[in-house]
């Protein structure tokens, strides 16, 4: 059993890479670079679950019978979008708040948010 | 058309949303958003009629049949809560023309209504929606148009609450993602009542349960669950006050939705039970959250944030109903739903007449409050009496609900502790209007808040009242929508 | 740059999976699009950080924990690549095996997205709009004018001889690609979405590198708005068009006299709303972005 997961597991590791960047960091930006890293390892993920042992890509074509599995890769093209378009508007966030702030280190935020 | 009613209820304001962007001017924009969202609303209503008459309604999507297409489902439990979603949704939005008037530069304003009805049309789709990934979708869409609403405020905070909820909402998304990646893993469809039906022969399945953990964490992070909930007091006190009525009415709510949905009709009543004591985090939780939230509340300066921690509180109220695990509690919960919807929407839009009147809700504005916009403040004070629980208003039927439930289970702490939590609130509301009557107003002149506010939220007071006191439409819908989902668990 | 790298090695590794889609749209979103919007994004921030870090132990904890729980799930999973996974047997076995008769195209993925699961597709437009929409209202001042100076346009890589003269050659070419991909994404890996962004990417970088003004100039925000709402509604009306033939939302079989024929007219179409929407969202954000930064600088 163990061999045959240890796909999954390696992604779990990328995950859990992203998740801890997310929570740790100060930096506005770096955290969201944390959030893309845990995204894209969720989206890694699904592929695996998709993927059939020597199948290939879903596109029909003479003479193959084996195909992977069409459906991951279709959630995993919204959920990609998905992510884009949350990153988009996040760095919006940023750039707004370095505008009114002058910085965007958290703890320097909640600094300048008490002396007003 | 008739037959179509459940996809329309997401379409209108879906598709009316890119029609506004080609509205340039703020005032057609608004006409627009108002003339699409009470579309919504008489759709709403015919289904509630639709799903009384006929039972569960299914549509095929694309016109391929669950599971190899999107199934949306109307059931008794979506009807419900599709009408207080789209109800609140209309009505905030006739308010909103006035309500964004000072907070938010009129270049900007029609590109606010777009967002609006995208964050609608996102919360309908969830609410309306069979497919477990489309509501991940719905959800996102929801979810971005809120980030973008709530930095519209007009404190530089407001920039720095979105970026949190954001941060927040993003790994509460991607924690579903990674449940319903795991629930495919092992079921191959992502229709929900399929998934019902394969689930049970999973039971013993670890992968099942971290799935269902996944998701539970990932449903409570956007429900503001205690201790999950830190994103929620900033959010709601920096936004604009219109987005902060319409979110405290709905998006709770609708997350609460998804929870029971997630809870009875997927995984079935047994299978978290047998796997966790659920019920008892659910109780501990609700309660820890009804004590912290109203403790806090009790000292805020900035009435937002006040009823912000108090929303925090009313939602421990609806996870304790859940967690007693009867259908009484159920439907206390599901009663609450539709009863806090009309709380603080009446609430937070009286709050957003007191923002329009002197620019913030600081507890310095309100001294005088009561003889200077008597009506105002009368909607303030129905609205605390129904979050305390009084007879005559909807909060107290509510409660009652809750208090069966417990006794119906002999669970006497129980009881005690949620009178304990209302007696909390009678404090904080009692401040409030210790300063509104009792306290000498500073010598600026003001008036009453504008008609265009003012209906509205007298609107939603008086629903407050009548509700409280004929029951008999959210009773039996709950009691309804709770039996069915009983009924449906294993 | 690491996530441009990031990007492109998960790119990679989709390939490897089979899943040539996905890989595209990764390669064009998490090498292009994400790494040009991280560098505006920094211009504007500032490149170093202080390096403080929050309650690491805390948060370590936690890490530990969320990662043990999901090693747990993965025990009862199938293992990594049977076809006897409940995965691949039960939906997705039947759009394998139904969809050429069914839809009739070469691309799988194209005949989920597009037709069998669409609904979900017009749901991923409508993000790509609401994000676009969310960036337009936090950078811009709202209105449609959004007047670079003309200051501006002697920022302008005059110096950069080489770079000028190879796009000048290479952006039509992408443009032409851009619409190969729109239109052969029935066929092979592409379609509306990766369409849309290599559309997007070839304007930006004419505004790299002949300045934003000028490509303000030729193509305008206002009629990018226009578009990308267009999109949006193309996608939806063809949903309500089907109400008008008798059938249920987005079914497209009765657009044309045959099924099949008119899924396939139901599919360009919305595939075509899908790469207009993008290719217009991408244009604007980039335009917002690069229009504040640049309004930033001149403030200063």
């Amino acid at each position: 059993m163990l061999p045959e997961l240890y796909n999954y597991w390696v992604v779990i590791v990328l995950m859990m890479i992203g998740f801890y960047i997310v929570i740790v960091q100060g930096n506005l930006i770096k955290k969201l670079i944390g959030l893309n890293i845990f995204q894209t390892s969720v989206f890694i993920f699904y592929i695996s679950v998709g993927k059939v042992a020597d199948g290939s890509a879903p596109i029909l074509a003479e003479g193959v019978n084996v195909y992977s599995n069409p459906l991951p890769h279709v959630l995993i093209l919204t959920a990609i979008v998905v992510g884009i378009a949350t990153m988009a508007l996040a760095l919006a966030l940023v750039i707004r708040i370095k505008n009114a702030y002058g910085t965007v280190e958290e703890e320097e935020l909640q600094e300048r948010d008490l002396q007003c | 058309m008739l037959s179509h009613l459940p996809i329309l209820q997401v379409i209108v304001p879906l598709l009316a949303a890119p029609a506004c962007l080609l509205l340039d001017r703020a005032r057609a924009a608004w006409l627009f958003a108002c003339m699409a969202s009470l579309v919504s609303v008489v759709i709403s209503g015919l289904l509630v009629f639709q799903v009384h008459q006929f039972g569960v309604l299914s549509y095929s999507l694309g016109g391929w049949d669950a599971p190899w297409g999107i199934e949306y489902r109307i059931d008794l439990l979506s009807a419900y809560v599709l009408l207080i979603v789209s109800g609140i949704g209309a009505l905030m939005m006739l308010a909103a023309n006035t309500a964004i008037r000072i907070e938010i530069p009129p270049e900007r304003q029609p590109l606010f209504y777009v967002l609006y009805l995208l964050c609608l049309a996102g919360l309908l789709g969830i609410v309306a929606t069979g497919d477990i990934f489309n509501v991940f979708v719905f959800l996102e869409i929801s979810s971005l148009a809120t980030y973008a609403l709530i930095a519209q405020g007009r404190d530089r905070r407001a920039l720095w609450a979105a970026y949190q909820y954001l941060i927040v909402g993003t790994i509460g998304a991607t924690f579903i993602l990674i449940g319903i990646g795991f629930l495919y893993s092992l079921t191959g469809t992502l229709n929900m009542q399929d998934l019902a039906n394969r689930l049970p022969q999973l039971e013993n399945s670890a992968t099942a349960f971290t799935a269902f953990a996944f998701l539970m964490v990932g449903v409570c992070l956007k429900l503001a669950l205690f201790p999950l909930h830190l994103w929620l007091p900033n959010a709601y006190a920096y936004a604009p006050s219109i987005v902060t009525a319409f979110l405290a009415a709905t998006a709770t709510k609708v997350a609460v939705y998804l929870l029971i949905r997630f809870h009875f009709s997927v995984f079935g009543v047994g299978f978290a039970a047998s796997v966790l004591p659920l019920h008892s985090i659910f109780l501990a939780l609700g309660l820890a959250g009804v004590f912290v939230a109203s403790l806090v509340a009790i000292q805020q300066p900035n009435v937002k944030r006040l009823f912000a921690y108090s929303s925090v509180a009313q939602i421990g109220y609806m996870i304790i109903g859940i967690g007693i695990g009867s259908a009484t509690g159920l439907q206390a919960t599901l009663l609450h739903l539709f009863n806090h919807a009309l709380m603080k929407g009446a609430l937070f839009l009286a709050l957003a007449a007191v923002v329009f009147r002197f620019g913030s809700a600081d507890i310095r504005h309100f001294a005088g409050l009561g003889q200077r916009m008597p009506w105002t403040m009368a909607v303030i004070v129905i609205g605390g009496l129904s979050l305390i629980g009084v007879p005559g208003t909807v909060g107290f039927i509510s409660k009652w609900y809750l208090v069966l439930a417990a006794f119906e289970r002999d669970w006497w702490p129980l009881i005690i502790a949620v009178l304990l939590g209302s007696l909390l609130a009678v404090i904080y509301i009692w401040r409030l209007v210790e300063v509104a009557y009792f306290w000498k107003g500073e010598d600026e002149v003001c008036r009453e808040a504008p008609l265009s506010l003012l209906i509205p939220t007298a609107i939603l007071a008086l629903a407050n009242i009548y509700f409280g006191i004929d029951t008999r439409l959210p009773v039996y819908l709950s009691d309804s929508a709770a039996q069915m989902l009983f009924g449906v668990g294993p | 740059m690491l996530a441009g790298i990031y990007g492109l090695l998960s790119a990679s590794f989709f390939v490897s999976m089979d899943a040539v889609d996905v890989a595209f749209t990764e390669a064009a979103v998490g090498a292009g699009v994400f790494p040009l919007l991280m560098l505006t994004a920094l211009t504007v921030a500032g490149r170093y950080e202080q390096t403080a870090h929050r309650r690491p132990r805390a948060a370590f904890f936690l890490v530990l924990v969320t990662g043990a729980l999901l090693i747990l799930g993965t025990l009862d999973m199938p293992p990594f690549g049977s076809p006897d996974a409940p995965a691949h047997t039960h939906v997705a076995a039947r759009y394998i095996q139904a969809s050429p008769t069914e839809i009739g195209i070469p691309n799988m993925v194209t005949s989920v997205l597009a037709d069998y699961r669409a609904f979900d597709t017009l749901g991923e437009v409508v993000v790509v709009f609401t994000a676009v929409v969310g960036v337009l209202i936090l950078l811009t001042s709202g209105g449609q004018r959004q007047q670079s100076s003309p200051a501006n346009a002697v920022e302008t890589m005059r110096s950069h001889m080489i770079l000028r003269v190879v796009s000048k050659m290479l952006i039509p070419l992408m443009l032409l690609f851009a619409l190969y991909v729109q239109f052969h994404g029935e066929y092979g890996p592409g379609g509306g979405f990766q369409a849309g962004v290599i559309f997007a990417a070839a304007i930006i970088l004419y505004a790299m590198l002949f300045g934003l003004a000028k490509a303000q100039a030729a193509i305008k925000p206002s009629i990018l708005r226009l578009l990308a709402a267009f999109g949006v509604l193309l996608y939806g009306g063809v949903g309500v068009v089907s109400f008008l033939t008798g059938v249920n939302y987005l079914d497209y079989s009765r657009l044309a006299a045959d099924p099949v024929a008119g899924r396939h007219i139901g599919i360009l179409v919305i595939e075509l709303g899908v790469g207009i929407t993008v290719a217009a969202a991408m244009i604007l954000i980039f335009y917002a972005f690069a229009g504040y930064a640049t309004g930033r600088a001149e403030a200063e």
